[in-house]
């Protein structure tokens, strides 16, 4: 770990002012992630600021019946919130599903958006990562590829995001809140928020430098029935080989985003038109171009099964 | 004491204190936190600098230039350690490759820098500013590719009984497969530790070690300095399975840092080095050849065995059951080694019988499939009373059928149902059986006891507690021989100036350690009755008196102002040569398996355990629930993935290496069998720590093969092995 100065900031504005003025700082929420990559010294930022004071562990109704979830809500109350659990039952679970119990009290809701990928080579700071260190290379394709992406990968990066959260918040078409270092706020759609690796692997969301998130919003509730079903090999306290979050419908139209397959969570809209027709119509979209390798195709049959007895579990 | 005939009645056998069920004495230390664990001897060695170590991050070939210029300025740094500060350096007899590489490098994240700083946190930094250059050398990193190039290791021997051949090709029903068991890593809670202070020329070593005089002798041969001058200290040990048998990077870099740095300096291997720095249980491919009459007699057993260790290194000889599990004339046992580029092997928890039941269990269960048996009765058929292959050696023991038969009943193994048939909603499930083997070892152990005027009986011995319950188990076996309540016992363990131990594997460690007390007991029982003037054959000694006819006296008062010290040892004599000694279990495993996503959940196990007196069944059944649990992760989850390209396990953490959770393990049971074993020593006992994770892995494959009807022969056995075979989702 490299040393660091250490300051807390009293207002959104002042710690996104803040970050812009030095280079490479970094905001510290939870400190689950971050700080175990400083340790690793894969990360080293010079300066941290701590961003827990500034009250932002609210959630609240929206005006348009949707809620406003605080950048520093704890997974752990996220999960508990009764409207969460009533209304964004995908979500709750997807929190559920993530980490630890202990870990979950820590971590938070822009925590868990931005925590990196867990590809081992990313971990391992004698191996080449163009993530880590853009230009040097790949060592995921052609090494141990089990966990990786199967879609929307690139030559330079075939990593996964690991966030449980993110997948259900994409399916249900959260909105992240900012505001930049000049005192602008701005909404992102997660759509858009989280990036495909390409040829800029470590480029990996839609915020600039020192940009802060301030809260994730949701629009209003959809009904349906709210699934999420994480794979794994052992039964509790792993990530992901895959995930599947979906909401359906009685009359079974839905939405559905996956986790675990992809540098993102992965949706894609159009494919969404063929859920009635069951998992298999689906996933000729939902997974077209995909290029997995020898050790991680397992993934595309384990999500078209798992679809499949979600479809099934929603029209029983 | 030298134990060479079979153990008749002795004081152990009132059962007042061994065989009772006890907490153990150091629990309260322990959750607490008052026990100091290595890196926390503060106040043995105050003012302890920190030293981070450096890792090699290629497999093979040498440093061409190593930087330590920013290093060595940085804040805090007092010094560092590289093999061009440290002089001659030798190596340790049970190390394969050095404990301080450079400038040639053998296997990725070998130690190759100390930086000892003020903090830990200056140490670690500085650590991260050494600039290495390597020139890389070609490797082999992958057994299945260089199989062919193995060859006999000098220790190892092949067992050609009959003529296996000819007895398989003629045998009606054969089978003839291959299974793989992948590298396994040792993955205890806490990481290698030392703190090493210096007086002149003498060595203290607060270290985390499993085995004292083994690891006293290393560390003397290594850094060229007598034995004598080497103290080491050991009371604590956060798990070990065999992953602190030797000793490694942390205690020796201590030394050297705190040489260096003229204070004393305290070593903890981060995580990460546990995987590719320390040694591991190596991977095996084993092909496997049974024949056997249609009636379900075996004619013929072949069980072939490679793995491979860096140049140097020893094989995992995975057929060591196979020679002595079940009958068969005809007899084919081979082991083989080959030479590669990967981290050292060695011993972990069963070494030889964990990956060789995973592999053999499962050959008998597909056996009994093809021969239309019930796979126990099968077993039940074959089994063996004497050693096959030299008949004129009995067991001392052998209760394998009813460890079966009992547990069969037990567990409702006539439940089960037909491959693939049982549903349970969204699951099927199925169960499993295997057979549970692991040889008894025993070693030379000494022991000290003091008896003070107050009747408190104080043991030392160098023996080790991994977490196992040593201190309970000698704490017993004191009090039931001095006839004293536990409380009145005192244990100090793990200091190499007490007398040399047995120490802590190869499930020897309780067996013996105890036996060794027992010795120790025996000498001072005479002691204490010639001082009263009594015959030591007709002394008892009960309620904290010695007594003999009318005569009876208070033992703190017999042993006087000063009291009395005994010291003896215990060691084995041909018992082992005449008897097979061996310990036996069956492991019955039901399993979920997700019909959409093959995920596989364990839903109960029971383990029914034949082995010698059970000195105490609390610790022994932790031990034997600890040891299933491994199981489990080694045969659902544990596997150290190679990078066959730069040559070292990718997986090193853990996240990466993924062992069970509570969530894996709903359910245990253990049973142990009536047992006295009087071949094994006066204790007549024997270890249960490794049996219980003997045959685990395979119990829990045939109960995937029960639930779904798809065998997989390569651990782990993980769901993407299973997917393409389960059955279609409407
Ligand atoms: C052992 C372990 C197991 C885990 N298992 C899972 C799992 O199964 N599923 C899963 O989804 N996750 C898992 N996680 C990850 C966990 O969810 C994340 O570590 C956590 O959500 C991160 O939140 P945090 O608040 O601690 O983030 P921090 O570590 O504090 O921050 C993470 C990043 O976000 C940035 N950041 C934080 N807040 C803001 C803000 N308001 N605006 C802009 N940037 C910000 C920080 O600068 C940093 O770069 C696991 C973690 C561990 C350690
Ligand atoms: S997959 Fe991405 S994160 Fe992993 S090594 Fe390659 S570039 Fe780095």
């Amino acid at each position: 770990m490299k040393s660091f100065t250490y300051e807390r900031a009293t207002s959104p504005a002042e710690a996104a002012a803040k970050a812009a003025r030095t280079p490479g700082a970094r905001f510290i929420a939870g400190g689950t992630n971050l700080l175990d990559l400083m340790k690793l010294e894969i990360e080293t930022p010079p300066h941290l600021i701590d961003v827990n004071g500034l009250g932002l562990d609210k959630i609240e109704a929206t005006d348009d019946g949707g809620l406003r979830i605080g950048a520093l809500v704890r997974n752990t109350d996220l999960a508990a919130d009764d409207r969460v659990r009533r209304d964004y039952g995908v979500l709750s679970r997807a929190l559920l599903a993530g980490a630890s119990g202990q870990l979950r009290n820590k971590a938070t809701t822009a925590g868990n958006l931005l925590q990196r990928t867990r590809c081992p080579y990313f971990y391992d700071t004698g191996q080449a990562c163009n993530k880590r260190t853009p230009g040097s290379g790949c060592s995921a394709i052609g090494g141990f590829s089990r966990q990786h992406a199967v879609v929307g990968a690139s030559t330079a990066c075939i990593a996964t995001h690991p966030s449980d959260m993110a997948v259900a918040m994409r399916v249900l078409d959260a909105q992240v809140e900012t505001v930049k270092p000049d005192g602008k706020t701005r909404r992102i759609k997660i759509a858009d928020f989280h990036k495909l690796p390409g040829s800029t692997p470590h480029i990996e969301t839609a915020l600039q430098a020192g940009e802060f998130i301030t809260a994730v919003t949701l629009p209003k509730p959809i009904g349906g029935i709210h699934v999420y079903h994480k794979i794994r090999d052992r039964a509790s306290y792993a990530f992901a080989l895959v995930s599947v979050a979906a909401v359906i419908q009685p009359d079974g139209t839905g939405r559905v985003a996956l986790g675990g397959v992809a540098h993102k969570p992965w949706r894609v809209e159009k494919a969404e038109t063929d859920l009635p027709k069951g998992a298999k119509a689906v996933m000729a979209k939902l997974m077209a171009d995909a290029t997995p390798t020898p050790e991680n195709e397992f993934k595309i049959t384990l999500v078209e099964r798992t679809l499949s007895a979600a479809l099934m579990d929603a029209r029983a | 004491m030298k134990f060479d005939t079979p153990a008749t009645t002795n004081p152990i056998d009132q059962l007042k204190v061994v065989g009772k069920p006890t907490d153990r004495i150091d629990g309260p230390l322990k959750t607490t936190g008052m026990a100091p664990y290595a890196y926390e001897q503060h106040e043995a060695a105050p003012n302890a600098a920190y030293g981070y170590v450096v890792g090699a991050t290629i497999a093979k070939g040498t440093i061409a230039a190593l930087d330590l210029s920013k290093a060595e300025s940085a804040p805090g740094v007092i010094t560092i350690v590289t093999a061009d500060t440290v002089g001659k350096l030798d190596k340790g007899n049970f190390n394969t490759a050095k404990l301080l590489g450079g400038p040639d490098i053998q296997h990725y994240h070998q130690a190759i820098a100390l930086v000892v700083a003020e903090t830990f946190e200056q140490a670690r930094s500085a650590a991260g500013m050494i600039k290495v250059r390597y020139t890389k050398a070609r490797g082999e990193h992958d057994l299945e590719a260089i199989r062919t190039t193995a060859t006999r290791h000098k220790d190892s021997k092949d067992s050609l009984v009959g003529d296996f051949v000819g007895a398989f090709s003629a045998a009606p029903v054969q089978l003839d497969v291959t299974y793989r068991t992948p590298d396994h890593a040792h993955a205890m809670m806490e990481p290698h530790a030392s703190i090493a202070s210096w007086e002149g020329d003498k060595l203290t070593l607060w270290t985390s070690n499993q085995m004292i005089d083994w690891g006293r002798g290393d560390v003397a041969k290594t850094l060229g300095v007598p034995k004598d001058n080497v103290r080491l200290i050991s009371p604590y040990i956060g798990g070990g399975f065999g992953g602190k048998l030797f000793v490694r990077a942390d205690a020796i870099l201590a030394a050297l840092g705190a040489r260096q740095a003229k204070r004393p300096v305290k070593v903890a291997l981060p995580r990460s080095f546990m995987f590719n720095n320390t040694p591991h249980r190596p991977a095996t491919i084993q092909r496997i050849r049974i024949g056997a009459s249609k009636d379900g007699k075996i004619s013929a057993i072949g069980h072939e065995n490679w793995s491979g260790d860096l140049a140097g290194g020893g094989p995992e000889d995975a057929t060591q059951q196979t020679k002595f599990l079940y009958a068969g004339a005809n007899r084919l046992i081979t082991t083989r080694l080959a030479v590669l580029d990967l981290p050292e092997g060695n011993a972990m928890r069963a070494p030889g019988e964990a990956p060789g039941l995973m592999a053999l269990e499962i050959a008998i269960d597909e056996m009994a499939e093809k021969l239309g048996l019930d796979p126990i009765e099968f077993r039940v058929i074959n089994d063996t009373q004497v050693d096959p292959e030299n008949p004129a050696r009995p067991f001392s023991q052998r209760q394998l059928i009813k460890c079966l038969q009992s547990g069969a009943d037990r567990f409702g193994w006539d439940k089960r149902g037909e491959p693939g048939k049982t549903r349970d909603g969204r699951w099927l499930t199925g169960m499993g059986v295997a057979a549970a083997f692991r040889n008894n070892l025993t070693m030379k152990s000494a022991a000290r006891v003091k008896l003070d005027n107050k009747g408190v009986v104080t043991v030392e011995t160098d023996m080790t507690d991994i977490g196992t319950g040593t201190y309970t188990i000698i704490a017993q076996t004191a009090a039931e021989m001095m006839g004293v309540v536990l409380d009145k016992v005192v244990v100090k363990l793990g200091d190499s100036s007490f007398p040399v131990s047995a120490g802590s594997g190869g499930q020897w460690g309780a067996n013996s350690s105890t036996a060794g007390v027992y010795a120790a007991c025996v000498k001072l029982r005479e002691m204490v009755a010639k001082s009263q003037k009594f015959d030591p054959a007709k002394t008892s000694f009960a309620d904290g008196k010695v007594t003999s006819g009318r005569k009876s006296i208070d033992l703190g008062k017999a042993a006087g102002v000063s009291g009395m010290v005994a010291e003896d040892f215990i060691e084995f004599g041909d018992l082992g040569k005449t008897h097979q000694q061996s310990t036996f279990g069956a492991h019955f495993v039901e399993v979920g398996v997700n019909v959409v996503t093959a995920e596989i959940r364990i839903r109960r196990m029971l383990a029914v355990c034949a082995a010698g007196r059970i000195l105490n069944p609390k610790s022994a059944r932790s031990q034997v629930i600890g040891a299933m649990t491994m199981g489990a992760g080694a045969a659902l989850m544990e596997d150290l993935v190679i990078d066959k390209r730069h040559g070292f396990f990718v997986n090193h953490d853990l996240a990466g290496y993924e062992v069970p959770v509570h969530a894996d393990i709903p359910h245990q049971e253990v049973i142990f069998l009536d047992e006295t074993d009087p071949m094994s020593s006066p204790m007549k006992a024997k270890g249960v720590g490794e049996l219980g994770i003997c045959g685990v892995g395979a119990a829990i494959a045939n109960a995937v093969y029960n639930a779904t009807a798809v065998r997989v022969r390569h651990y782990p056995i993980t769901l993407d092995k299973l997917l393409k075979d389960m059955p279609q989702i409407a």
